[in-house]
């Protein structure tokens, strides 16, 4: 132990996770390149000329390293223990923002911050719900099966979600959703999983099909179920309760998206389902996409040859559309690639996270993945038409410096804890 | 280590299960689905059509009969416009600035990042001065493109006009034609649309999402060069069109003239001309309305179009099939009465004076009606009487291997066929063997039902100049520029005479204009054969009818001359063949002891009356009509004779079954 600490003392780079290190400049360096290729301007074709926009997220990255560096330098303990400061300072920028904040493309989600920088607290909300997270569940007597906990961990979570939700920035509000892992991970019970998994098929089915059908498929399932386990009363009772709920579900489902849902939103929704095809109004930008992509073929037309990507087909392709240069220029080959080093940096945060003594690490670990996972999963999903539009950043990819320096200090909060993953915080 | 711990690996499969999932959607959509592949293409390349020039038209010598002028368009995309002097701009387009608004509105409305034109077909005079101007006028740019212009004004029919595809061309082309494309609508430009037009090329840009050029594609790879139409070199000389033209001008009619030794046609007018540029530019439609509504109809192409009783022309002909079939010699005589007997018929001949004792040669000069009556009625009633049907079958076929009553082919559009009739058609008229040599003894003498365009007269003048054969007739003598000849017009047709025969017909036509009807015609120092014609027309005054060939040795051009309505073939179509034929031969038009001047034929007016000329025409419609009536009533009421017969024939059969019976039934009953 005093071994580690002794080390620890010598060099900020001791037990750094070079794994994690890697994959996340290889990230940035493929975001930096497919931005360039995105908005390339002949006037500029500098990739480090600053008055562009890929001259901006070079200096974002330098930034991020830097960051990265500072966060190196922290104690692990002091990381804990500022946990609910951090909170207190996002939920309060969440605040302001509503007051002063700079409305772009409807959602009212940043701050100016002169010289042309904005700041967007939502980005740095999901660090500090968070770390916030994995301090209170990795507290004594704390367990998220108890009603108390769960409570409060509701709680964290959703004041921050409510308030984004304000903005309205519905992309970062959903983001929240996928701290249900983390939750799961710590012992919620996986009903929770299977209810959301339930409720957004039935949703879907419902927006599709005849809900009589459905309701009719769920009464045999349900029948099936209580066959095969007519001995066991409570199990029947259980079934029926939940074919019940879900044939209330379906039969409000219709409704509740016609009314609940805004107009706009709907629209996005029916042209995921194909209920409608629009491919010069609402569906434009994911039909563009989708060309984008699928033009690509297996190697790709080459960098800074994707004429979807170069003639500006693609609105937003910087940012929440970047993954279509990727799928242009560099081809199925190069959607493997970002989609490997993803899927590699997710296992290897499990893995970083399962390996900790201090359950602070690991549950702060799971929340990282979490929220990784959620973003690459829906921004590609919406990037190839198989979900709705919703304007969330791939992470370290895309165009930003909210994002990228928000999610080097997820990953680089990480490293730190990581290196120190024999010690108890 | 908690309790837990295993649900990591649930969480680690959701992950690993939906980034698969995404991994085999973007298989789908990048490796097995290739429509999105061409979707990209389809975004960003617009293809642009590259217009060739149309293919030239020069005359036998080289010289231009239509040829491309350049116009400019202005073409402007008004996104890339910055503020300029307006009315410096208008000045220079000649425009003024409500107009200069009015087109800004239009290119606007149009699109505002794509180009469009904004002054269409400025002329040369105003470019010069306009493209060195140009770079103050950002937005703005010319696009060179090319009209047809005639230089001489002449041939207009020959060289007929284009006009933008219809429905039809472009259907019927199958997609290689669009909107807005011009196509050959008549004359050569119709017959030869797929030569004169050229190849069209492509050129592929690639544009951004709002339409803005950025560069080629694929450094040109797959762009096709626009191929200029093919040059095309026209049999027609262009001095002989512009005299024929001349001396046509006020008058009804036609001049064909072609080379004997070769088919090519020399001169091909049709009057009342106009001229082709007429039907160029932004005041075609209005001319083009006007020429329409014109009775004597400049759009018809007389010298194949119009069909005209060959008259006193057709007579060497008759000699010749004659002699073939051995009916006549040459030297055999006739005395002639100054009509002839045919049954019961009278066929007037020299206003009733008798030329008295006449041979082959002389009844040719002297136009002899009794004469060619006389081996008509022995042609027809060789083998008696009762087989005339037989025999004028076999004379009809003689006459049609000449090109009569049929089409010769021509390289341009919409020939008539002229009419040599059929016996079925006397059978309609009379009834069957109903009809003997006297019957229709005026074919003797090229009337009757016998029609012939001019091309068809000119035509048996080369086959009478040939000894017995023709080229088929042509006005295109090459293609492009490595003069390609098609292979049917060096081919000689034969039309069965053997050319013993023609000397002593020729000797008459020699005759004709020697000391015959056409005298007065003789040329110095050239010998011509030729043929009057005074044919009898349904409409009004007689056609006045010449051909000829000349000269009698190698001869070099034969020529057919109708002027519509003029009277006697010696003074109306003799002297203009003649100046057509000395023009050729000698390139000049020498004075001549009869005094006939080009000046006085060219400014004679021979124009039929209008409203005589309208009233005729509507006589004939009107005589159409009537008849149609009566083809309509006759057949109604054989019709209905029929149905009575048939009424009659039920109304019997029922009487015994129906009424009598009933009848008998109640009589039992009693």
């Amino acid at each position: 132990m005093s071994n580690y600490n002794n080390h620890n003392q010598r060099s900020f780079f001791f037990n750094v996770d070079w794994v994690m290190v890697f994959l996340y400049l290889a990230l940035c360096t493929i975001g930096w390149f497919n931005i360039h290729a995105a908005v390339y301007d002949e006037k500029h074709p500098s990739i480090i000329d600053i008055s562009t926009v890929y001259g901006k997220q070079f200096i974002y990255i330098m930034v991020g390293i830097v960051v990265g560096m500072i966060i190196l330098l922290l104690e692990s303990r002091f990381l804990a223990a500022l946990a609910p400061a951090f909170y207190a300072i996002t939920t309060l920028l969440l605040l302001v923002v509503l007051v002063i904040g700079k409305n772009v493309g409807g959602n009212q989600a940043w701050i100016n911050m002169g010289g042309g920088f904005r700041l967007q607290p939502s980005e740095f909300a999901k660090f500090s719900t968070c770390l916030l997270l994995a301090r209170y569940l990795s507290s004594v007597n704390v367990k998220v099966t108890e009603l108390k906990s769960f409570a409060i961990v509701a709680a964290i979570i959703l004041v921050p979600m409510l308030l984004i939700k304000l903005q309205p920035d519905d992309g970062s509000t959903l983001v929240f959703f996928s701290l249900i892992f983390v939750l799961y991970r710590e012992g919620l019970s996986p009903y929770f999983l299977v209810t959301i998994a339930t409720t957004i098929i039935l949703f879907i089915t419902s927006q599709l099909y005849n809900e009589y059908y459905i309701a009719g498929i769920i009464i045999a399932i349900t029948t099936l179920i209580a066959y095969l386990n007519k001995r066991n009363r409570q199990t029947i009772f259980k079934a029926l309760v939940a074919g019940i709920v879900c044939i209330g579900f379906v039969l409000v489902a219709k409704p509740i998206y016609n009314h609940g849902l805004k107009q706009h939103q709907r629209a996005r929704i029916d042209v995921v389902l194909g209920i409608t095809s629009d491919t010069r109004g609402v569906g434009y930008n994911q039909n563009q996409s989708k060309i984008a992509i699928g033009s690509g073929r297996l190697w790709g037309k080459g960098y800074l040859k994707g004429t979807q990507t170069k003639y500006a087909f693609v609105p937003e392709q910087s940012t929440d559309f970047i993954f279509c240069t990727v799928g242009e220029e560099w081809g199925f080959a190069g959607s493997v690639v970002v989609l490997g080093l993803y899927l590699f940096l997710l296992l290897r945060i499990i893995f970083i996270a399962e390996r900790q003594r201090a359950p602070f690490t690991r549950i702060y670990g799971y929340g990282v993945a979490s929220i990784i996972f959620f973003h690459v999963i829906i921004n590609i999903a919406m990037a190839i038409g198989v979900m709705p539009v919703i304007g969330i950043p791939l992470p370290l990819i895309s165009y930003g410096g909210s994002s990228l320096i928000s999610f080097t200090i997820l990953i680089f909060v990480l490293i730190k804890l990581d290196s120190n993953r024999m010690g108890i915080i | 280590m908690n309790k837990f711990f295993e649900r990591r690996y649930v969480v680690t499969g959701i992950f690993i299960a939906l980034i698969l999932t995404l991994l085999g959607r973007l298989y789908y959509i990048q490796i097995v689905d290739d429509r999105y592949a061409i979707y990209a293409t389809k975004n960003v390349i617009r293809s642009f059509i590259q217009y060739p020039a149309r293919g030239p038209i020069l005359d036998r010598n080289g010289k231009v009969l239509v040829q491309n002028e350049p116009i400019y368009d202005i073409m402007v995309t008004p996104k890339d416009v910055k503020p300029f002097d307006t009315l410096e701009f208008c000045r220079m387009i000649g425009i003024d600035k409500a107009g200069f608004d009015k087109r800004w509105i239009k290119a606007m409305k149009y699109s505002p990042t794509k180009e469009s034109a904004f002054e269409k077909q400025v002329p040369v005079s105003l470019f010069a001065p306009l493209q060195e101007k140009m770079g103050d006028f950002p937005g703005f740019y010319i696009l060179p493109r090319t009209v047809r212009t005639y230089p001489d004004s002449v041939a207009a029919q020959f060289l007929g006009y284009i006009g933008e595809a219809q429905d039809r061309d472009i259907e019927r082309s199958k997609g290689y034609y669009r909107l807005g494309d011009y196509i050959g609508i008549t004359g050569v430009e119709k017959a030869y649309e797929n030569v004169l037009r050229g190849q069209r090329g492509v050129k592929s840009m690639m544009v951004d999402s709002r339409g803005v050029q950025k560069g080629s594609f694929a450094n040109g790879a797959f762009d096709t060069v626009a191929r200029t139409g093919e040059r095309l070199t026209s049999s027609l000389d262009i001095e002989l069109q512009k005299l024929g033209e001349q001396l046509m001008h006020n008058k009804l009619g036609s001049i064909v003239a072609i080379e004997p030794s070769t088919g090519e046609i020399l001169a091909y007018v049709s009057s009342p001309t106009y001229d082709p540029n007429l039907m160029v530019g932004r005041e075609r439609g209005n001319n083009a309305a006007k020429m329409y509504n014109d009775p004597y109809k400049p759009f018809f192409i007389r010298p194949i179009q119009a069909q005209y009783p060959p008259g006193s022309s057709f007579k060497p002909l008759s000699a010749l099939i004659a002699l073939q079939e051995g009916i006549i010699s040459p030297s055999e005589t006739y005395y002639c009465t100054g009509h002839y007997r045919a049954g019961n018929r009278l066929v007037p001949c020299n206003n009733g004076e008798a030329h008295g004792t006449v041979n082959m040669g002389r009844a040719v000069a002297e136009s002899c009606n009794g004469y060619f009556s006389m081996v008509f009625q022995r042609i027809l009633e060789r083998s008696g009487a009762k087989y005339t049907e037989a025999a004028f079958t076999k004379w009809r076929a003689n006459v049609m291997k000449f090109g009569l009553g049929t089409r010769l082919d021509l390289d341009m559009p919409a020939e008539s066929r002229g009419n040599v009739p059929t016996p079925l058609h006397y059978d309609n008229v009379y009834k069957k063997g109903g009809w003997r040599a006297s019957t229709i003894i005026s074919l003797a003498i090229g009337q009757g039902e016998l029609l012939a365009t001019p091309l068809q007269m000119a035509n048996l003048e080369c086959t009478i100049a040939n000894h017995g054969y023709f080229y088929k007739p042509h006005l295109i003598k090459a293609i492009g520029t490595e003069n390609v000849i098609k292979a049917e017009y060096t081919k000689r047709n034969y039309v069965g005479i053997d050319s013993q025969y023609f000397e002593p017909v020729i000797n008459g036509m020699q005759a004709v204009v020697e000391d015959g009807t056409a005298r007065r015609s003789k040329i110095p120092g050239i010998i011509m054969c030729g043929k009057t014609g005074t044919a009898q027309n349904p409409r009004g005054e007689s056609n006045s009818v010449f051909v000829a060939f000349a000269p009698r040795e190698n001869p070099k051009i034969a020529i057919a001359v109708i002027v519509e309505n003029s009277g006697e073939g010696a003074h109306w179509a003799a002297p203009i063949a003649s100046f057509i034929v000395e023009k050729y031969l000698k390139g000049k038009v020498t004075p001549r002891e009869s005094g006939f001047t080009v000046d006085y034929f060219a400014n004679a007016n021979r124009m039929p009356d209008l409203a005589l000329y309208a009233m005729d025409l509507k006589k004939e419609r009107m005589r159409d009509s009537i008849r149609a009536v009566k083809l309509d009533s006759i057949r109604k009421f054989k019709a209905d004779s029929i149905k009575k017969a048939a009424r009659l024939k039920t109304a019997a059969n029922n009487k015994p079954g129906g009424w009598g019976s009933l009848l008998a039934g109640r009589g039992a009953g009693k």
